[in-house]
């Protein structure tokens, strides 16, 4: 029998900034319908790994698997288009554009209408109830004409949700999506993970840094050290395991850090 | 009709409707309101000045692009009709041709450049632009076999738009209907054709992937969009516009010359006028065109009257006179760029801050 490829994976992915090996040989298979929580103290090398899957950065050496298809070389755009989503741990909004507008462009993406030179963007309605849709689902929708500048840092995380659920992709890539949120709003981002998470079609990546989070949502934990992956497993068992402790609550204090500005 | 004509992009505020409307109907009736040559003149300038305005907004204030080949492309449509109108008798098909290889010539310079420039840093491109526009400059000054040199090339222009032509015997509203009449309609319309054109391209989805190109390439990467190749067919786009535009000034100008058309202090004419009249909007190509070459063409006499007004005081005479206005010019783009930075649109549709945030 014929084993389906996981959705994602990686083999000894490595990237070196000068001397320094930001990500260290991490190889690693991601199957669909399963949560991976990915954590390690700051400077680990856990955004730097996401840039390697995502094509923001390309890799020294090593591959990026896409249901068993080679990446490595493409780009982030063809990347994106072949399913990887993205959201960005510090806020990546086209930020003099309206709400609305910053997730029916990611709408039109996935819809690749990019190219319709000719018909009025106001006219694809179908796009922009979509769009509305996402919105709705991350609580914005009373905030549709308002700028993404103009929004509070906890609406901006939530409309980079929003822009990620429009993608509609494989594989969603969150970078510490409730960093910096107030209490009230956690909730709101979690609920949606675990909905799509629910789902069992989507193939889910989180980075994060609250345990509790991690133990409630993730399927696994895969663990950074120093850009290398140094645990695997299952939530319960990883995070009692003792190079967590070391490596991670040991190394990065209290290890609830909300990530660097 | 109006509604699909301007693509609901409306002027959104009522003095900016207002002078849109003015500058319109002004320039649809000039030949009767502003009779005489100069008057025309400065009418028909407006009118291709608002279409390659409005074409270099496409790059600058849509997609963020910093280009100076934007004369290169002007000149290249200007080129192409002077050549075939210099080279055949004048006919129209002598017309269509030298416009379609102008264009065709024009687009797929801008496709080469984009290619290989707009993948690098915004900085590097401008510096590729800038090279390659002087130095066709140079070689459109040179090549004095081909294009005439520094003296350019005069031609006649199909019998319908020379100035012997009489649409009608007698006068019209106390105006002749002339070639030159019928040449500054042709002129009025394709230029209004062309901006609603433009209009249309930026409220496109096209249009939108450009402005949020503009606004963060890096997350528009991630979402998908191929930002080099975006900006290239932005360049693309606005080349073929702006060397419609060259087109129809050499049909106007029946001469064609470095000067007119090719040369940097067009390109600094350009820049100026979509700061002036507010980047990101089209409606700025409009206000922005208008307004700068007015004070172009009557700054002057203007002056020259304020000189002799104050002929007996000290000082003010020499300030005032009409040598100096390009000085007077310069101060006014200062005064105007400190206090209304996004622009005569910008500051009347009551924002700040620059661009437009397009509803979706
Ligand atoms: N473009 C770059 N150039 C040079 N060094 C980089 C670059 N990007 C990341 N690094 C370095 O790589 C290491 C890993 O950084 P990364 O942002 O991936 O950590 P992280 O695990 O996401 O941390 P945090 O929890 O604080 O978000 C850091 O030492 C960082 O300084
Ligand atoms: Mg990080």
């Amino acid at each position: 029998m014929i084993t389906e490829p996981p959705v994602l994976s990686t083999e000894a992915l490595t990237i070196r900034f000068g001397g320094h090996v930001a990500v260290d040989r991490v190889s690693c298979a991601f199957e669909r319908g399963t949560l991976t929580a990915i954590v390690g103290p700051n400077g680990a090398g856990k955004t730097t790994y996401f840039n390697l899957i995502s094509g923001q950065l390309r890799s020294s050496a090593g591959r990026v698997l896409l249901f068993g298809r080679d990446v490595t070389g493409l780009g982030a755009p063809r990347r994106a288009r072949a399913g990887i989503g993205r959201a960005f741990q510090l806020t990546n909004l086209f930020p003099d554009l309206t709400v609305l507008e910053n997730v029916r462009i990611a709408v039109q993406a996935r819809h690749a209408s990019g190219f319709d030179l000719w018909s009025l963007a106001t006219r694809r309605r179908e796009l922009i109830e979509l769009a509305e849709h996402h919105l709705s689902r991350t609580g914005l929708l009373d905030r549709l004409d308002a700028t993404a500048a103009s929004l509070s840092h906890g609406d901006q995380r939530k409309l980079e949700v929003a822009v990620l659920l429009a993608l509609e992709s494989e594989v969603l890539m969150f970078d510490e999506p409730t960093a910096g949120m107030s209490v009230d709003e956690v909730p709101l981002v979690l609920d949606l993970i675990q909905e799509i998470k629910a789902d069992r079609s989507k193939t889910i990546l989180l980075v994060e840094h609250k345990m509790d989070v991690v133990r409630s949502l993730a399927d696994r934990i895969i663990v950074l050290h120093n850009g290398a992956l140094v645990a695997e497993g299952a939530p319960e068992a990883v995070i009692a395991s003792d190079i967590v402790q070391q490596a991670y609550l040991g190394t990065a204090g209290s290890g609830a850090g909300a990530g660097h500005g | 009709m109006l509604k699909a004509l301007l693509s609901e992009d409306y002027p959104r505020s009522r003095l900016l409707t207002a002078l849109l409307v003015v500058i319109v109907a002004g320039l649809a009736l000039a030949p009767f309101v502003f009779p005489g040559i100069r008057p025309l003149n400065t009418a028909a300038t407006i009118c291709v000045f608002i279409v390659l305005v409005a074409s270099y907004d496409l790059l600058l204030g849509y997609t963020g692009i910093v280009s100076f080949a934007h004369t290169l492309f002007y000149g290249i449509g200007a080129y192409g009709v002077a050549l075939a109108l210099d080279a055949w008798p004048a006919s129209w098909g002598a017309v269509a041709l030298g416009t379609a290889l102008g264009l065709a010539l024009a687009m797929a310079i801008a496709l080469l450049i984009g290619l290989f420039a707009l993948r690098v840093q915004a900085i590097f491109f401008a510096m590729v632009t800038l090279a390659v526009a002087s130095a066709c400059l140079i070689l459109a000054s040179q090549l004095s076999g081909l294009t005439g040199g520094e003296d350019g090339l005069t031609y006649r222009v199909p019998h319908l738009l020379s100035p012997a032509f009489r649409l009608v015997d007698g006068k019209v509203l106390g105006v002749r209907l002339d070639g030159r009449i019928v040449s500054y309609y042709l002129l009025f319309l394709a230029a209004g054709a062309l901006v609603l054109a433009m209009l249309r391209i930026v409220n496109s989805p096209f249009g939108r992937v450009l402005q949020a190109i503009r606004e963060n390439p890096f997350r528009a990467e991630a979402l998908g969009y191929r930002t080099a190749v975006y900006r290239t067919a932005a360049t693309v786009a606005a080349a073929a516009a702006a060397a419609l535009a060259g087109a129809l000034m050499a049909l106007w100008q029946k001469y064609t010359g470095p000067d007119t058309t090719l040369s940097l202090s067009i390109m600094i004419d350009i820049l100026l006028m979509v700061v002036i009249g507010g980047m990101g909007t089209i409606y700025g190509a409009v206000v922005g065109a208008t307004v700068f070459v007015l004070a172009k063409n009557y700054l002057q006499l203007l002056m020259a009257a304020a000189a002799g007004a104050t002929a007996g005081l000290p000082l003010l005479p020499q300030l005032v006179s009409p040598d100096r206005w390009l000085l007077w010019l310069g101060i006014l783009f200062v005064l105007s760029v400190y206090f209304f930075p996004s622009g005569i649109v910008g500051r009347l549709r009551g924002r700040g801050g620059e661009g437009g945030a397009p509803r979706g």
